[in-house]
């Protein structure tokens, strides 16, 4: 079956990842505070990415070859500084 | 302290063309030649060394991939990050302390338990624990029975369910021949010497403690090694903790192996003597530090070394190598230094008639000064030996300190070492001694900390009991499981191994090795001892 056995495998990562960060040495409840502490961080770096992935590849297209007014630079600094976050 | 040095001059004195004797089989001119390969070519081809080796002494050791390196590395990261954590819990009396710590009155003195060992102790041993000491209740052959326990508190107490599992295939015992039995010709030798003799000496060798049952041991191992003379000792690690201090004092230089064993280190250590180490089975390495000792003598007075001691053991049973033996005892001989052979794992094990790391590569057993051994591995029994020039066992007789304050072999012990070494001499009638299997120790590299205590537990399930090691017996990253083969497993236990380790290192992702096929040596199978390390 494959659902069965695709869930397995992903058993099968975790494992593989309890075992290579020692998770798979701690007691329960340092478990949980490792696990929590891990997707708090990759909860608020991929928040952070959502935010700002658009603006940085915006202003990335924005410095193409043929040269700029210098105002613009200072535009789009602006724009990237207020950016409510 | 002069005693030695006059054997071994007298051994040395015939002068040669290029310092080495001629002593091998069949006439070999074979020498040292001074133009060896450069230091960053480890050459092992017959032909460049000369005619030392007979035949290809090939040995192959895999790097570890970078990939693993760096998830060793993450893996104690974290457990150090959540030790201090638990440091600090238990500081603070967050958690209950259940480790030792200094009492109250001495808080202000030095500190105890503050230094890494301690930590890692604390925080990462403690927690994989379970793996090691575990108690067995039946004789250690090929099979064993273990006492099951369990740990309600995370492994700092542990208490016995009552229940035994039975048949736990053995692969941690040093019992490569079979001959850790309860029944048989040793077993029956040794209970008849035990209602003779009781199993007590009450007494060190040089007081009322040397038997008739003593000498005839000595004798025998004299003959069975090719040596002059022999002395046996109660156990194998006060061999050469407490013998080396009677052969080398100030003044003198030990050059020791990296990766050699704790007694001869604490051997070393213990005489007072200046110890310089070469890299593991490096030749370039160990003549370069003799050349130095030899050109520059003591450190400061600029004086000749009173005496140079070569510290090596016959197979290193961490790594798995065996010693380049000819071309130590070339550089020896050029240097006009002392050989110190540990052969704790080698003896019984390595060469046709089970003679040791000497007769393997088919050597003169004078060429050695010092041929030490224990008695635990290969024999089944336990203590040590040390064989060599008659001048010098009666040295040692008087000044080791093992002769003077230990006491001496129980007699029972002493008659299991006497049987079991004349079934391998081939004395005892049968043939035995022509049908020995060899002895394999394999070991296998696990490197993360918590596939050590996942490999020891899920082995354990699958009902097969094997030695995981880690920090210190080994680099703090490379952590290792080891697996001692003996003569007493048969087809199918080593089969059934076999799959469960596969199954394992599946499971576990162990497989680290890059080769589609693990590179064999080209010795046949049943005559030597080999290492290698694989997956």
């Amino acid at each position: 079956m494959d659902i069965k056995s695709t869930k397995n495998y992903l058993y099968w990562l975790f494992c593989q990842f309890e075992l290579i960060t020692c998770s798979y040495l701690m007691e329960p409840w340092e478990k949980v505070l490792f696990y929590t502490f891990n997707t708090t961080v990759l909860a608020m770096v991929a928040y952070t990415a959502y935010i700002f992935f658009p603006v940085h590849i915006s202003t990335a297209f924005q410095f193409s070859p043929c040269p700029q007014h210098s105002s613009s630079v200072y535009r789009v600094t602006a724009q990237l500084c207020s950016h409510p976050h | 302290m002069e005693r030695p040095e006059r054997a071994a001059t007298a051994l040395g004195a015939q002068p040669r063309a290029n310092g080495c004797s001629g002593a091998t089989h069949g006439g070999l001119r074979n020498g040292y030649v001074r133009g060896l390969p450069a230091p960053d070519a480890q050459i092992n081809h017959i032909v460049h060394n000369g005619g030392l080796y007979k035949r290809p002494f090939n040995e192959a050791f895999e790097e570890t991939p970078m990939l693993v390196a760096v998830l060793t590395y993450v893996g104690y990261g974290v457990l150090t990050l959540f030790g201090y954590l638990r440091d600090f819990m238990r500081q603070w009396k967050i958690e209950k302390c259940q480790n030792a710590i200094e009492r109250e009155e001495q808080k202000d003195f030095v500190p105890l338990y503050q230094d890494f060992e301690n930590f890692y102790t604390r925080n990462l041993y403690m927690r994989i624990r379970d793996t090691w000491n575990r108690p067995i209740c039946s004789v250690p052959g090929a099979k064993v029975d273990m006492m099951e326990r369990v740990s309600h508190d995370y492994n700092w107490t542990f208490t016995y369910t009552g229940r035994v599992i039975k048949g736990v295939i053995n692969m941690g015992s040093y019992n490569y021949l079979g001959f850790a039995q309860n029944d048989g010709t040793c077993q029956k030798a040794a209970a008849k010497v035990l209602s003779q003799y009781g199993a007590g000496v009450c007494s060190s060798r040089q007081e009322m403690g040397n038997l008739d049952k003593h000498e005839e041991l000595e004798k025998l191992v004299a003959r069975f090694l090719g040596v002059e003379s022999a002395m046996a000792y109660g156990m194998g690690f006060a061999t050469n903790s407490m013998n080396i201090p009677a052969l080398v004092g100030k003044g003198c230089l030990i050059l020791s192996d990296e990766l050699n064993h704790a007694s001869l280190v604490l051997g070393a250590r213990l005489s007072g003597a200046a110890i310089r180490i070469f890299k593991h089975n490096n030749m370039q390495s160990l003549e370069k530090l003799l050349k130095d000792a030899i050109v520059h003598g003591q450190p400061r007075t600029r004086r000749p070394w009173k005496k140079i001691l070569i510290l090596v053991e016959g197979i290193y049973s961490m790594e798995g190598s065996i010693v380049r033996l000819p071309e130590v005892i070339a550089l020896k001989k050029k240097y006009k230094s002392y050989l110190y052979l540990d052969e704790a794992h080698s003896i019984g094990a390595l060469g046709p008639t089970g003679r040791g790391v000497v007769e393997y590569f088919g050597l003169n057993p004078e060429d050695v000064d010092v041929m030490m051994g224990t008695f635990t591995k290969s024999f089944g029994a336990a203590g040590g030996y040390i064989g060599g020039k008659k001048e010098l066992i009666d040295y040692l007789r008087t000044h080791s300190h093992s002769a003077v304050y230990a006491t001496s072999l129980s007699p029972p012990v002493v008659e299991q070492i006497i049987t079991s070494m004349k079934c391998i001499m081939g004395e005892d009638g049968t043939t035995f001694g022509e049908s020995l299997q060899s002895a394999l120790v394999l070991t296998s590299k696990l490197q993360l900390p918590s596939k050590m205590g996942a490999f020891g537990r899920e082995m354990l399930k699958r009902n097969i009991g094997v030695v995981v090691v880690g920090f210190p017996a080994t680099p703090i990253i490379e952590s290792r499981a080891r697996f001692c083969l003996s003569a007493a497993h048969t087809k199918e236990m080593l089969d059934t191994a076999l799959k469960e380790i596969n199954e394992v290192g599946d499971l576990l992702q162990l497989k680290y090795s890059r080769h589609r096929l693990v590179p064999l040596l080209d010795r046949p199978f049943d005559e030597t001892t080999y290492e290698e390390t694989e997956d």
